[in-house]
């Protein structure tokens, strides 16, 4: 048996075909299924071109492959509307769900956080939040693990032509999800999340601000040596993840100040909030492989 | 062109635009007393939100003395005329915090985006339309759009439901010229039935004329605050409009003489400091950057030493949007690190 988790990515398009891009060299998960919804789309004529089957027909059209080919694990970069039925479709047939998606029907996954509580528990559907939750969550749990926090929040700042016609329809979505992974991931008591989109030409690098409130006065050393130990975790899976400036200290409040920059491999370098996603999922699923390889972790029996 | 006989609407500013100028601590019994004389004067609408609208409330923006909603219920029952207005920048405040402002009787929200972003604000536009709330669209740093790209955006809007659109000149960068050739623009494009506005701010010493020429150009909706209480130099002063519309034959059916004392009986002395034309805000005005920048970049200053000119010549080259608040802190920190 080969090590490598067998995968599905739905949905070809700019976050599905970077997802590809980042399996490609992934020594853990292997791209093995792309599908889409209209056969004349640009992004799975681009998976064929890579030697990766494709499928014109929806989750529908893969399922009778799943076991066949032993898929293991599925990525959905499609919408919240239809993940819900692709992951109980997937999930039926012993598939993991990595959910790109705002649906947010499993538990909330930043892997520097909380992965490996994830992959203990054998979780069949995890949620990876949002890009602005993606960069900013780590920073949020990198204080609240040193002293107990009261308020969390995050300020996203990122390029207009990073953000497509799905994110800007779903503003609200955006703000609502990361606010409660604030709360549920990066433990602070009450979360609050901004997105500012930003149309300057060339386009900036996505740019992300947290503020925290500590509950007591806060311990600087700890809280600094927290920070950069974070950041370190982050630039595993996100090499172009920055501490630009930070932590200051004003009061109880802490802020920090972040760059994400994109690795540029579909996605332009400053689509950062971008790659950040693909990024976080892909390490997501490979951990799950780690785990399994290891026999800490069993795969869902084939029915 | 002669406007005179024209009728306008004002909206009053000074508890919204305002909140900036006294990093939001107005305090409930001021807001009462303000938007009472207001009413009393005639004004139709007075805007009551956090400066950084509905949710502003934030550690990036700073919290106010009250809470939106706590705002709101306590103004809106004096009122016997005047309908109250929310702001609402997507990105910051939600449908949910619209609806709860609702709850507390407001008859419009003012939906704000970059001008460039308009599509970020349909689901926010599409819901309030629906709903029967006066509903504005609200084009942010509208000198960083040309006047098709302006058109593009404000049509985007009325599309989603908008009533009103607004060309909103956050920086107090637009000459007369600059409004002329926007607002004739959107007006010749928009449904005639469509409303259109503006708002300015005074960092050029040009509110009122660029007022002026936003309503000769076709729009007529205006945006004024009682002595200019607002962000940056202050919006155009409310009773400099009255009294210039009023000397041009406009109709804005408010009283100068009791407008002109709300302004020095009530409003000047809640001032922090003196709203006018000083080095920050000419600043701000002269690189086209978002008004409520001005205060971060002066506590900027006074922690890490950085002139607040220098900050803000930056944030304008860098092309900082309203909402970057955070960008201003980062800045200085980065700069104090290169000195």
């Amino acid at each position: 048996m080969t090590k490598k988790l067998r995968a599905v990515i739905i949905g070809p398009g700019n976050i599905g075909t970077d997802l590809l891009m980042k399996m490609n060299r992934s020594d853990w998960v292997e791209p093995v299924w792309m599908v889409g919804i209209d056969p004349a789309s640009e992004g799975l004529k681009r998976a064929a071109e890579m030697g990766i089957k494709t499928c014109a027909t929806g989750v529908d059209g893969v399922l009778e492959h799943v076991i066949a080919d032993d898929i293991r694990v599925a990525f959905d970069a499609t919408s919240a509307y239809v993940h819900a039925e692709n992951s109980r479709k997937l999930n039926a047939l012993g598939v993991i769900m990595v959910d790109l998606t705002p649906a947010a029907i499993g538990p909330f996954c930043i892997p520097s956080v909380n992965l490996a509580d994830h992959a203990k528990s054998k979780e069949m559907n995890v949620n990876m939040v949002t890009c602005g939750g993606q960069a900013t969550i780590p920073m949020v749990a990198a204080v609240s693990r040193v002293q107990p926090i009261d308020y969390g929040e995050i300020v996203a700042a990122v390029s207009s032509r990073s953000i497509g016609p799905g994110t800007r329809k779903n503003i609200d979505e955006f703000t609502a999800t990361t606010a409660a992974a604030i709360e549920k991931v990066g433990g602070a008591k009450r979360g609050k999340a901004i997105i500012i989109v930003n149309p300057a030409e060339p386009p900036l690098l996505m740019r992300d601000t947290v503020h925290v409130l500590t509950k007591s006065a806060p311990d600087h050393a700890a809280i600094i040596a927290s920070v950069n130990a974070m950041v370190v975790e982050v630039q595993k899976y996100v090499p172009g993840y920055k501490l630009v400036n930070g932590p200051v200290f004003d009061g109880n409040r802490v802020s920090i100040y972040l760059e994400v920059e994109g690795l540029g491999d579909f996605l332009p370098k400053y689509a950062g909030n971008l790659d950040i996603m693909t990024a976080a999922a892909l390490r997501t699923a490979e951990l799950f492989a780690e785990q399994a390889d290891c026999g800490a972790f069993t795969l869902p029996e084939r029915g | 062109m002669s406007i005179q006989g024209r009728k306008i609407t004002l909206h009053e500013m000074s508890l919204r635009d305002g909140m900036h100028a006294k990093r939001h601590q107005i305090s409930i019994s001021q807001m009462i007393e303000v938007a009472k004389a207001a009413d009393d004067a005639g004004m139709p609408w007075i805007e009551v939100t956090h400066g950084d609208g509905l949710g502003g409330a934030s550690l990036n923006y700073g919290f106010a003395a009250a809470t939106d909603e706590e705002y709101l219920s306590a103004v809106i029952p004096h009122l016997k005329n005047a309908r109250v207005s929310a702001l609402l920048l997507p990105g910051i405040g939600t449908i949910d915090m619209l609806k709860r402002a609702m709850d507390c009787g407001i008859a419009g929200v003012r939906i704000a985006t970059h001008c460039t972003e308009a599509d970020c604000a349909e689901q926010h536009i599409t819901f309030a339309a629906k709903t029967g709330l006066d509903t504005v669209g609200f084009l942010m740093m509208a000198h960083r759009a040309s006047p098709e790209k302006l058109v593009e955006q404000a049509l985007l809007m009325e599309g989603y439901g908008a009533n009103c659109i607004y060309c909103t000149d956050s920086a107090g960068h637009m000459l007369p010229h600059d409004v002329t050739d926007r607002i004739s623009a959107i007006r010749a494009a928009l449904r005639p039935e469509t409303e259109l506005g503006f708002h300015g701010h005074h960092n050029l010493g040009m509110g009122i004329a660029n007022s002026v020429a936003a309503v000769t150009a076709g729009a007529n909706r205006i945006d004024g605050a009682i002595a200019g209480l607002g962000a940056g130099a202050g919006n155009a002063a409310t009773e400099l409009l009255v009294a210039v519309f009023e000397r041009m034959g406009v109709e804005t059916g408010i009283d100068l003489f009791k407008i002109m004392d709300a302004a020095e009986d009530l409003v000047v002395p809640m001032m922090d400091r003196m709203i006018r034309v000083d080095r920050g805000s000419l600043v701000l005005g002269y690189a086209g950057v978002y008004s409520s920048f001005l205060l971060f970049a002066e506590r900027a200053e006074k922690r890490y030493g950085i002139p607040a000119r220098d900050l803000l010549l930056e944030l304008g080259r860098r092309g900082m949007v309203g909402g970057q608040e955070d960008m201003i802190e980062d800045l200085a920190l980065t700069m104090s690190k290169n000195a």
